[in-house]
């Protein structure tokens, strides 16, 4: 198999995993885990193995063609960004994997949480190999998708559901911008494709439709990267089991946004509007963020809130346009999917130990626990911005890129170094403060985790570690490639742990001895920030809420004033609309028909059935019950397929003698199961909008008739039926030929839909009255008011 | 409807109507008929049965399900579309073979099958609302 096959088969390796996952839980119990992390790790060494390539500055893409006609095919670029982004992907996916063997151990639906997390790898990896919009975008909404999955996976909690309908809905919504903003880009530059796209960004941010373009895509980054003010969802979405907040939602899906936005910087970025957007959302995610996550106690919510607050950082210098900020933003992704990554794990690792998450009410667990102890400090020192680690080297290159001595760097650094302190506390009072002190009891008795568990976190620790000693090679193989594919041109990543004395390293020291600071007064800057809140007494998540009680109630509202359930109406409402089509339209577009020329030798039989057929409506307007009245339809039925007969139709005719009959059969078996008794009692008075309207629609269709016949028949179809129906399809009945042969896909179209009516009907039938169930059981205002 | 006259002659009739359908069915492709008129015929042959001697009677007669009879239909068709798959022309291209039977050309065709399943589909769907129907009016 050559590279293409095998890159492909590397995109599709998840999915197939996700098939067996189940299975292979069921007869190996959680060690299924060490057997499904080879999936990942198969997809990390493939891909590993196009570094070298891409440390040369060469990209490689691949793909298949999917929809010739509109131009979109199923491809891949692997280029420095994507590469790192794969890379995380897998690494930290095989140690999830891993971590996840461990932690619902003994769970009874742990293949299923396998299945959606192999999923969910899929769909992430398809996203950031993706070099067709479209792939993207479906991958996008995979990514959303198997995250409402995850996060409801404790399906039987109220929270876990409401949270995952939340993260749905809010990433899904975003996706839908960015599927706008895509083709909007589509149109503007006529490419499909991200490889070939950047050489159109000048043209692209001279079109007028650049700002729009611009706001969608935002739109998707900013949902889906959880930016201040959609950052609501990311919390929330907590409910999930700790290795899914691990993966989803701080190392990986969550930087599918700021991924994006990187991926998009060559043909969006460096634009005054980008450079003022960006920066000042990131800012204000950063500090909102740091601020909200100091304000929590539970382990797991302090760490999402930091992570809004990284999100908020990355999208901040992605937009900041000055040198060395592209190089800040690669180095800290990278560094925050080691630290947080591992950070979530030691918070799942006490939850599963001690069965207690809050901070406040955790301490002493060195003694039991000291590999966990030791894993902590590893990645809080790195989150921290402490050397010897890699979060050290990604803030030193933060604050080189914001040292600059503008109004606007110096106010974008004030605020950076204010987030980092904060999360600087926020880091040690995960990692730190339930190790020392005195011991408080734990809901169990803490003992260290298993092997399966710490692994991940222990790796993640340790590749933050090396990382920082081996900056060199890591640079070259991936933050250099990284740095010069989002840049579009060639740069260079060189910062070591060697000293280099400057602003960088003094703003470094101020933000940890303000970080000391917020540490040690976490309790009392806790409670100022609660009363803030308090205060404040509104969020964008009871936002949400409001919203969807908004949505459901104005749907409500609607289909009570559409479908209120009365066939009167619904007949009512087509035909009047009917007859105004039908009489408005030829009026307004001067399309009426002249006053046709009255034939003067009809023959005498024709004659006779026309007068039949008069007969037969006449009386069914004078027909005192139902059942006379569907009788006397039945004659008008038959004297026009009589006449479809004589005019050469006989196909025609003998369907509409069928229909004819059966139509009476039915119609009057449908009558037995209703009074017969004189039908309409209604005064004359309101009769006459029916009979109005009815008026109406028949004038209205004859206009159209008589307009229809007055031009010239265009023969074309039936000289092309006439000539091939022998010739092409062996059969000299037309009629039947093009029903079974040249529009046979149509027909196969309505028998379907005549199966699914029959299906509609019968269950209609079977319905008794008694048995009808109240049609607006999901009423919200009935749902508040039981509450 | 207990009605003797009717009941004396109506297995005559509709046993006389069903043949008459599958003619009108099978004849389609040359002459007038077709799938859709046969079935037609063929549930107006049901429903007089149905009046003349109850549901129950016809649901026997019929063996299937009616609904059952109207899904066989439409896989039947479906598949005569699909066959041409089998064969690498497009979805619903017309196969037609001669086999001679008993020194006769009989043109046989995946055009025929498929307008067999429409009829099924016809005959199945409209007598499984008209039993249901009837039914109703009877209890």
């Amino acid at each position: 198999m050559d590279v293409a096959g095998l890159t492909f088969l590397a995109l599709l390796l998840p999915f197939l995993g996700a098939i067996v996952a189940p299975l292979l839980t069921r007869i190996l119990g959680h060690k299924a885990a060490w057997v499904l992390a080879l999936v990942p790790v198969a997809i990390f060494l493939h891909f590993a193995g196009f570094s070298a390539e891409l440390a040369r500055g060469e990209v490689v893409t691949g793909g298949y063609v999917w929809v010739p006609s509109f131009n979109v095919s199923f491809s891949w670029l692997i280029d420095g960004l994507s590469l790192t982004f794969i890379l995380l992907i897998s690494g930290i996916g095989a140690l999830i994997v891993l971590y996840s063997g461990g932690y619902l151990k003994g769970h009874p639906h742990q293949g299923r949480f396998f299945s959606f997390l192999l999923m969910f790898m899929g769909s992430m990896l398809g996203l950031v190999a993706s070099d067709s919009f479209l792939m993207l975008f479906v991958f996008w909404e995979l990514t959303s998708i198997t995250s409402f999955l995850l996060i409801g996976f404790d399906h039987q909690r109220e929270a876990a559901r409401r949270a995952a309908l939340q993260a749905l809905v809010v990433t899904g919504g975003g996706g839908l911008f960015l599927l706008a903003g895509l083709i909007i880009l589509w149109n503007i530059s006529g490419i499909t494709q991200f490889s070939l796209l950047s050489a159109f960004g000048p043209q692209v941010k001279a079109s007028p439709f650049y700002l729009a373009a611009l706001v969608l895509v935002l739109g998707g980054a900013f949902t889906k990267s959880a930016q201040f003010p959609f950052h609501f969802w990311l919390p929330n979405a907590m409910e999930a089991p700790t290795p899914v907040s691990a993966y989803l939602h701080s190392a990986t899906m969550v930087k599918a946004g700021v991924y994006l936005l990187m991926r998009l910087y060559p043909v969006l970025g460096g634009t005054p509007a980008w450079q003022v957007i960006l920066p000042v959302f990131g800012a204000a995610t950063l500090v909102i963020g740091a601020l909200l996550a100091v304000r929590q106690t539970d382990l797991k919510l302090m760490l999402a809130y930091t992570t809004v607050s990284s999100l908020g950082l990355l999208v901040l210098l992605t937009g900041f346009g000055v040198p060395y900020a592209i190089e800040a933003a690669a180095l800290y992704l990278v560094a925050h999917s080691l630290f947080k990554g591992a950070l979530f794990m030691i918070a799942g690792i006490i939850d599963h130990e001690t069965g207690m998450r809050d901070v406040t009410r955790l301490g002493g667990l060195r003694s039991a626990m000291p590999l966990t102890f030791a894993i902590a400090m590893a990645a809080a020192i790195s989150m921290g911005g402490l050397p010897p680690f890699f979060g050290f080297l990604a803030k030193e290159e933060v604050y080189t890129a914001l040292s600059a001595f503008d109004m606007r760097s110096i106010t974008f650094a004030a605020l950076a170094v204010a987030g980092n302190a904060l999360m600087f506390a926020v880091a040690f009072a995960v990692a730190l403060k339930p190790f020392i002190g005195k011991r408080i009891e734990t809901p169990q008795a803490p003992h260290e985790a298993p092997v399966l568990l710490w692994l991940g976190p222990a790796v993640l620790a340790l590749a933050g570690l090396a990382a920082a000693f081996l900056s060199g090679p890591v640079h070259s193989l991936i933050s250099s490639p990284m740095a010069s594919a989002i840049a579009g041109e060639a740069r260079t990543v060189s910062i070591s742990l060697e000293p280099h004395l400057g602003v960088p390293l003094i703003l470094s020291a101020l933000t940890v001895a303000v970080g000391v600071g917020f540490y040690l007064w976490l309790t009392r800057l806790r409670a100022v920030i609660a009363a803030v809140i308090a205060a404040i007494g509104w969020g964008p998540d009871r936002g949400f809420d409001q919203a969807m009680r908004g949505l459901v109630r104005l749907s409500a509202t609607v289909t009570r004033r559409l479908q209120n359930g009365r066939l009167d109406t619904y007949m009512t409402a087509t035909f009047a609309l009917l007859a105004i089509v039908l009489i408005a339209a030829p009026f307004l577009y001067g399309e009426l028909a002249r006053a046709p020329v009255f034939p003067q030798d009809i023959p005498l039989h024709e004659l006779a059935i026309m007068a039949i057929a008069a007969i037969g409506l006449v009386a069914v307007v004078l027909a005192k019950d139902r059942l006379t009245a569907i009788v006397s339809l039945g004659i008008q039925g038959f004297s026009v397929a009589v006449i479809f007969l004589i005019y050469g139709a006989p196909d025609l005719a003998f369907t509409q003698f069928m229909i004819e009959t059966l139509a009476v059969v039915i119609l009057a078996l449908v009558m037995t199961r209703l009074r017969l008794s004189p039908s309409d009692h209604r005064p004359f008075r309101e009769t006459l909008p029916d009979a109005a309207i009815a008026a109406a629609c028949g004038l209205g269709a004859t206009l159209f008739l008589l307009k229809v016949t007055e031009g010239p028949f265009n023969t074309a179809l039936s000289d092309f039926f006439n000539q091939y129906s022998k010739t092409i399809a062996h059969g000299a009945n037309v009629v039947n030929v093009i029903i079974v042969d040249f529009r046979g896909t149509d027909t196969l179209g309505e028998i379907a839909v005549v199966m699914i009516a029959a299906l509609a009907i019968l269950s209609l039938v079977r319905l008794r009255a008694g048995s009808l169930r109240h049609i607006a059981d999901n009423d919200p205002d009935a749902e508040e008011a039981s509450r | 409807m207990r009605s003797l006259i009717l009941r004396t002659v109506a297995p005559l009739i509709v046993g006389l109507m069903v043949l008459f359908s599958i003619f009108v069915l099978l004849r389609g492709h040359n002459e007038p008929g077709g799938g859709f008129i046969g079935g037609l015929i063929a549930v107006a042959a049901l429903s007089i049965y149905g009046i003349a001697f109850g549901v129950e009677t016809v649901r026997r007669a019929i063996v299937f399900h009616p609904l059952a009879i109207a899904g066989a239909g439409l896989l039947l068709s479906t598949l005569s579309g699909l066959l041409s798959m089998v064969f690498h022309v497009p979805f619903m291209t017309g196969l037609w073979v001669y086999p001679v039977i008993l020194g006769e050309e009989v043109p046989l065709s995946s055009v025929m099958t498929f307008d067999i399943g429409v009829y099924l589909v016809v005959v199945g769907a409209v007598t499984s609302v008209a039993l249901s129907l009837e039914e109703r009016g009877e209890d």
